[in-house]
């Protein structure tokens, strides 16, 4: 099988889970508790008024017929009207977003690299001290929920040591900066464009508790995988082979022993880093940074309809595309899946 | 100091389990001198694979060298340090392993896995990618591979069982070494190409002139190729002798059954085989392992371990039955 049939079949998959994925959000918006109409106007606004305005935002209408606009609107980019913000969704999406995907991109990178150390060093050393720690750790790591990682970061690191900050996206007087220099969305794209490389460092200062909070689990698990994958790999016998044909100790290691251990850890890695930006949640709340989930938990405690189905539906997109991006790389990794996939 | 590619002397090797250490080898012995041709026959499980891991350094991580003693060419092999050992396995001998599948790496093509072997032997600088490829396709020609440019671009999983065994045969050959070890080379393919490969090996072998062991089950292939043959039993070297010798008399009564448990074209039936099966090695049976399964035990069978002695020049036994007291 081609590689392009390989992509062209994960998207096709992708596009009905999101499908599927709006039906049922959209569904369960609609039916939770609480009249969004109700929570727009003051106290006392008289039901005529009510149900004219009901009409104007289409509540009033079959859920099918409800969808099936909402579905139209989002193909031309318009998610809706936010009731508690009084502006577009769109706006907020594209306001509080970019803000909670660089953090969720630091994140992810600090779980490939420190997962990829951490589980290479102690495979390498299987059964030895760093191997040892290293599984000790990662089982503190794993069985830790992220938001109380969060808090233990902020009272050491932020509190005690200071030597991260406790919270926020920038220094107050970088904030007024990027504020008026606001190009892409994302802070640290923008400090670049605005060649204030001061700012972009203070951005990743900011950053670095909360990202690692947020990745330190997944890290943890990753780190296992590896290991698990070189113990086991160590003994097969195309590594006995390797070595019996006086290959350099290097080679047979970080390639004949590490492409094949690495593969199931991206697996689990893809969907790790997929499932970040709703871990965030509270993550973000830790540190007061003002992204995309803040927003989206005032949003639901509001009953903000639009909002709520905008988040999990871009929450939903962002889990496809990290999915797709993880598919390739593991079929690019290993020939058995793009070169035989079942069912052909 | 010989030139003696190989010998071992009283080999011990066991595998630390959680039920304790099984001990699987129990005193081997195995001689092979420049440009011979050896045979080891023996059951599944024998040690056969073991003693040729031991060989080449690349046993399991749980196993355990207890005693013993391998030398190439007077060196011992189980005291070299890194750098020697590489250069040994580089220069000196090469493994074709028993099931080829598990043997190459899947998840890297055939002319990656083939480079890097010829990369790592050789002085490539100045060469071009185009040379080695070049190379490449002159390996796969002499294991008789049909369209090597594809196999090179393949993947292990691509190819059919003997193409593997081939492409293995192939890297064992891509550098100009003069020992081949051949672990049951033929036991996982199909039959109608067991022969092929085989005969496949026996022709390189005696172009290039090299020395070989050889284990194999069929006895009827190692009859007709290998120089002596030993025969091995539960982790033990028992008989050895040159071939034809070891066939029309074997002293041993383990190899006796061995060799009577061969169905014959001409004879009637199934022949009788031997009772029992190997033992258990991490509580093996005391004195001479084979002694609960042979059909003449003495009392002192039990108690101690035989020696291996000559009983006649070039025909060694380990059995107190040929013990003179």
């Amino acid at each position: 099988m081609k590689m392009k049939t390989y992509i062209a079949r994960r998207l096709g998959f992708a596009l009905f889970s999101l499908i599927g994925l709006s039906i049922l959000v959209f569904y369960l918006a609609r039916v939770i508790p609480g009249d969004p109409v109700l929570m727009m106007v003051p106290p006392g606004t008289s039901p005529k008024v009510i149900e004219e305005l009901r009409h104007t935002l289409g509540l009033d209408k079959p859920l099918y017929q409800q969808y099936l606009f909402w579905l139209e609107d989002v193909f031309r980019g318009d998610l809706g009207f936010s009731v508690y913000t009084q502006r577009s969704v769109t706006n907020d999406v594209l306001e509080y977003l970019p803000i909670s995907l660089e953090l969720v991109v630091l994140a992810a990178l600090m779980e490939i690299v420190g997962s990829f150390l951490l589980g290479v060093l102690a495979g390498m050393h299987a059964y030895k001290w760093p191997d040892n720690l290293v599984r000790i750790v990662s089982y503190i790591g794993i069985s830790v929920p992220a938001f109380v990682w969060a808090i233990i970061f902020q009272l050491i690191f932020a509190l005690q040591l200071s030597l991260f900050p406790t919270g926020g996206l920038l220094d107050s007087q970088y904030m007024d900066i990027m504020r008026a220099r606001r190009v892409t969305g994302f802070t640290s794209l923008d400090s670049l464009i605005a060649g204030r490389f001061d700012a972009f460092v203070n951005f990743v200062w900011h950053a670095t508790l909360p990202a690692l909070a947020l990745c330190i689990g997944g890290m943890a698990q990753d780190a296992r995988i590896i290991r698990a994958g070189m113990v086991e790999n160590k003994e097969k016998e195309y590594i006995a082979m390797a070595k019996s044909q006086g290959l350099p100790q290097r080679l047979v290691m970080f390639k004949y022993l590490l492409k094949p251990s690495i593969i199931p850890a991206v697996t689990v890695m893809g969907m790790d880093i997929a499932a970040m930006l709703g871990n965030a949640f509270l993550v973000e709340k830790v540190f007061m940074w003002p992204g995309f989930s803040q927003h989206a938990i005032a949003a639901m405690l509001r009953s903000d309809l639009n909002t709520i189905v905008a988040t999990v539906i871009v929450i939903g997109i962002i889990f496809a595309i990290v999915n797709i991006i993880t598919d390739i790389m593991v079929a690019y990794l290993d020939p058995r899946i793009r070169l035989m996939e079942k069912g052909e | 100091m010989t030139d003696r590619p190989i010998e071992i002397k009283d080999l011990h090797v066991g595998y630390k389990t959680y039920r304790g250490t099984s001990k699987v080898l129990n005193g081997v012995h195995l001689t092979v001198d420049v440009g011979e041709k050896i045979g080891i026959i023996g059951e599944s499980g024998c040690g056969k694979t073991t003693t040729m891991k031991t060989i080449l350094q690349i046993l399991p991580t749980n196993a355990v060298i207890q005693e013993g003693e391998v030398h190439f060419r007077s060196k011992d092999v189980l005291r070299m340090s890194k750098n020697e050992l590489n250069e040994l396995r580089r220069k000196h001998m090469a493994m074709i392993f028993q099931d080829p599948t598990a043997a190459l790496n899947p998840v890297f093509k055939i002319e990656t896995q083939l480079i890097d072997i010829i990369k790592s032997s050789e002085e490539y600088e100045g060469k071009k990618k185009e040379d080695f490829r070049a190379k490449c396709i002159r390996l796969l020609k002499e294991v008789a591979l049909p369209d090597p440019e594809r196999v090179l671009d393949s993947y292990p999983f691509q190819l059919s069982g003997g193409m593997r065994q081939r492409v293995c045969i192939a890297m064992a050959l891509a550098t100009p070494r003069y020992l081949l070890i051949a672990d049951e080379p033929t036991t996982n393919l199909d039959v109608t190409i067991q022969d092929q490969v085989l005969l496949l090996i026996e022709n390189i072998v005696e172009k290039r002139k090299l020395s070989v062991i050889l284990i194999s089950q069929a006895l009827g292939a190692v009859k007709g190729f290998v120089d002596k043959v030993y025969v091995m039993y539960a982790g033990s070297t028992v008989e050895v002798a040159e071939t034809k010798e070891l066939f029309s008399n074997p002293l041993h009564p383990y190899a006796r059954g061995l060799l009577e448990s061969t169905p014959k074209l001409t004879g009637g039936g199934f022949s009788e085989g031997i009772k029992g099966r190997v033992p258990d090695y991490i509580d093996p049976p005391s004195g001479c392992r084979f002694h609960p399964r042979c059909n003449q035990v003495l009392s002192r069978c039990e108690k101690e371990k035989p020696p291996f002695i000559d009983i006649v020049r070039n025909h060694g036994v380990a059995c107190w039955l040929y013990h003179k007291k």
